[in-house]
């Protein structure tokens, strides 16, 4: 076993280090949350040059074939910054869909778009009132004529408003919560009868409600085999949250920092308070909660991509349940311990208190990936 | 032991409960329930309300013109309030700075300020904390310097929680640098209007301006508006701050929170179910109103304690302050997870009461949710400020327990 990145990974990891701390720092990513789509265009950029946007794509489609665990050095740097651009939607998420269940036809029609920074991609799958639950899709996509017409409503679509190409999950048979009969096309942002919502999220991204409204598609629209789109969806969702897991063990050690140097900077009493023995406890907890965070985050990454489908399930919902915990816990001390200064806009804690907490709540909170790995026990012992 | 209401007091719930229907204007009551933004003639028009009926300041004494209610029936007032949806009584006056006028303060002060406060005409707001000056709250530098027939004050306050709305401000001041640090402490009261004072408005975490910064630069204070004795504000502080702190169980807030969970749990769907079906969900509900239960008759255990041996509030009040801002806490942490994926939304517009729901959003996203996620984000400070959780603990360990 070894548990330290490789040589490569580590270069990778500097690289991106030098780049946040010029182009990237808390004030610059406030202007770019004022940019059209709530993110910074040329950063997009700068990650297409550095190899970023094609790192864990195949290499005849312009990506890298990186690793899951290459993809956790990016989203680590990138908890570390409170990155505003659409990386883990665009690219693990929807690029990781596309390698995975797209034509090579398809491919080669799009992934070279995004590995080049030209073509952004977003998921629209969620729409329950709310809920997690990736089957329960009532959107329909019925064959008519040469095509496909889609109709329904997608909530929460995360990036949706800066996303060229949407992958859109709907119905071809049965009804929702059944697990077959989901099949995943691919609609362009202007394809006739779709509306967006667009809005602003707690952490500081964008993303909207859409409804279709008989958008007509044509037949190679279709990505994969129809009706069999949903364990790919539940595949490319766990590398997100495998993802989610990276960027969360970033945000809450650059906030274990943050922490540490207020103890010893801020003054009451006379002394920093880092000399009262219960903050003390409380920092060694959160140190704990972080190293522990790490570990299930490189559970995550190494899973990620596990060809059983049982175990890599389980695996990663253990991982993004876990994490969920240890980012709250980190999340809500780091601010307990700022004082008045932790709960206010102007200082970086409380952005990272809010990116940890919709970490959580994306995908899926702590209980419901808790379920899953709870649920999984019952069928292991039967 | 009698955990009963008296007949009196049930007929007293209900005239409380009468009034409420009748009282609340329906826009604030609206606002309240939907957690949208309440102006600050909505707060002090509904202290205007009150008052006319007589029900102005529940726990004052009747010769100050108070009810001199029971801690029962100002415990059933206070959840009546929550139950109906009527807007907070602002602290800052009627809780804070008025039992210390009644202490300590000259019969002008007496009889200037305390019928203002009662009729909802003039706003308080409190300047106790500084930059340097936060749990060591001694360690304050703001000063005052006699000249004449006035102090002149230079310095900042900060955390001030809504002195954008404010016309007065009482403010602990340093008079005198000598001896220990909680020796050198007065207590002023300083007219918002006065030359000199600016307020910058402090953004907090969910995005809202709810807190400032206050300077003052050579502000002149009446001489006449110095509480009690010069030097002798430390005391005034502390006798407040338990009195701030009595209020901190909120209860009747804790209730309706909890009510709201519940209709939320059993609204949202998870699976084609209620949420509140889900076991794992619903056993968190439950652990929070036990709790609840339990800080229930806490506080009413605590509180009567007081009153029974006619004794101001003491270090007991340090536990209802940590088990009243733990479960606001997590009460708002479950309202956001029962949100699931409509958690993450941050509509700023939908916290103004005009606000409808687009048609996308309009048939998941309840009207109940916009100020969710932001409650949770805020009510952290509940466990920072009034004394933070930790200064509590310290309070228990060395006052109650003798550690
Ligand atoms: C939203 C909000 C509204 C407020 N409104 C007002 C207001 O209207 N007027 C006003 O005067 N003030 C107000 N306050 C200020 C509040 O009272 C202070 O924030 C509080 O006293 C803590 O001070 P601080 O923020 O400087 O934190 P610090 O005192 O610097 O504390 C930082 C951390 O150290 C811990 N700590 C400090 N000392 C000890 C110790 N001895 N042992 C163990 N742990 C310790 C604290 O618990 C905290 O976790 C408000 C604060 C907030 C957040």
């Amino acid at each position: 076993m070894d548990f330290r990145y490789s040589d490569e990974q580590l270069g990778l990891q500097e690289t991106l280090q030098r780049f946040i701390a010029r182009d990237y720092t808390f004030e610059q990513r406030r202007t770019f949350m004022q940019g059209a789509h709530g993110y910074s265009e040329a950063a997009w950029q700068q990650y297409a040059e550095l190899g970023l946007l094609g790192l864990p794509l195949p290499e005849q489609y312009g990506g890298l074939g990186g690793s899951a665990t290459d993809v956790m050095v990016v989203m680590e740097q990138f908890g570390r910054a409170l990155m505003l651009e659409p990386y883990l939607t665009c690219v693990v998420l929807c690029g990781g869909l596309l390698r995975d269940l797209a034509s090579p036809a398809q491919c080669a029609q799009v992934l070279p778009g995004v590995c080049e920074g030209k073509t952004k991609l977003a998921l629209a799958a969620h729409e329950s009132r709310g809920g997690y639950d990736l089957a329960a899709i009532a959107t329909v996509a019925q064959r008519e004529r040469s095509g496909w017409v889609v109709s329904g409503r997608k909530h929460v679509v995360l990036d949706a408003p800066g996303a060229d190409l949407f992958l859109v999950a709907a119905r071809t048979a049965g009804s929702p919560g059944d697990e077959s009969g989901i099949s995943l096309f691919l609609v362009a942002k202007d394809a006739a009868g779709l509306v967006m919502e667009p809005y602003a999220t707690q952490s500081g991204s964008r993303a909207a409600d859409l409804a279709f409204e008989r958008v007509t598609l044509p037949a190679q629209a279709l990505i994969g085999t129809a009706g069999a789109a949903l364990p790919a969806i539940e595949r490319a969702v766990d590398e997100a949250c495998a993802a989610l897991c990276a960027e969360a063990l970033g945000a809450a050690a650059a906030l274990n920092e943050a922490t540490l140097a207020y103890l010893k900077s801020r003054k009451q009493f006379g002394v920093p308070i880092g000399m009262f023995q219960a903050l003390q406890h409380r920092m060694a907890d959160m140190y704990v909660a972080e190293e522990q965070l790490r570990s299930m985050a490189i559970v995550a990454a190494a899973h990620a991509r596990e060809a059983d489908a049982a175990v890599r399930t389980r695996t990663v919902a253990a991982a993004k349940a876990y994490v969920g915990g240890a980012a709250r816990f980190i999340g809500q001390q780091a601010v307990q311990l700022h004082g008045g200064m932790g709960v206010v806009d102007e200082h970086i804690v409380s952005h990272y208190f809010k990116r940890l907490s919709m970490i959580e709540m994306s995908f899926g909170d702590s209980d419901h990936f808790l379920a899953r790995f709870s649920d999984s026990l019952l069928a292991a012992s039967s | 032991m009698d955990l009963n209401y008296t007949p009196e007091e049930e007929a007293f719930r209900q005239e409380i409960r009468a009034f409420l229907a009748a009282a609340v204007p329906p826009d604030v009551r609206e606002k309240v329930r939907l957690g949208r933004r309440l102006t600050r003639e909505d707060m002090l028009g509904w202290q205007r309300i009150l008052h006319a009926r007589g029900f102005g300041a529940g726990t004052w004494p009747q010769r100050f013109g108070g009810c001199g209610w029971s801690v029962v029936q100002q415990h059933v007032f206070e959840e009546e309030c929550a139950a109906a949806c009527a807007p907070p009584q602002i602290p800052f006056g009627l809780r804070m700075v008025a039992p210390v006028l009644m202490a300590f303060g000259s019969p002008t002060q007496q009889q200037y300020h305390l019928p203002r406060i009662i009729a909802g005409e003039d706003w308080w707001c409190q300047g106790y904390s500084e930059p340097g000056a936060g749990s060591d709250l001694a360690s304050l530098r703001t000063g005052a310097a006699r000249g004449g027939d006035h102090y002149v004050v230079n310095g900042q306050k900060t955390w001030n929680t809504l002195g954008q709305y404010a016309d007065w401000i009482f403010c602990l001041v340093r008079t005198s640098q000598e001896g220990k640090a909680q020796n050198g402490i007065s207590f002023l009261l300083i007219d918002m209007r006065t030359t000199g004072i600016s307020v910058r408005p402090i953004i907090t975490v969910e995005g809202e301006h709810e807190i400032n910064d206050i300077f003052f630069q050579d502000v002149r204070v009446p001489l006449a508006n110095l509480v009690g004795e010069e030097n002798k504000g430390w005391t005034y502080a502390k006798f407040l701050l338990n009195h701030e702190r009595t209020n901190n169980a909120g209860v009747g807030i804790c209730k309706r929170s909890l009510a709201q969970l519940k209709q939320l749990a059993a609204r949202q769907q998870r699976g084609g179910r209620p949420l509140l079906e889900n076991v794992r969900f619903r056993d968190r509900i439950a652990r929070l109103e036990m709790e609840l239960m339990a800080l229930e008759i806490t506080n009413l255990r605590v509180l009567s304690a007081f009153a029974r041996d006619n004794r101001p509030p003491g270090a007991e009040v340090s536990a209802l302050k940590i088990k009243g801002s733990e479960l606001i806490q997590d009460l708002a942490e479950l309202k956001m997870h029962a949100l699931g994926m409509d958690a993450l939304p941050y509509l700023r517009e939908a916290l103004d009461p005009q606000w409808q729901a687009p048609a996308l959003l309009a048939d998941h996203y309840p009207p109940e949710a916009p100020p969710l996620t932001g409650q949770y984000f805020n009510q952290r400070k509940t466990s920072i400020y009034a004394g933070s959780n930790e200064i509590q603990r310290n309070i228990i360990a060395k006052m109650i327990l003798g550690l």
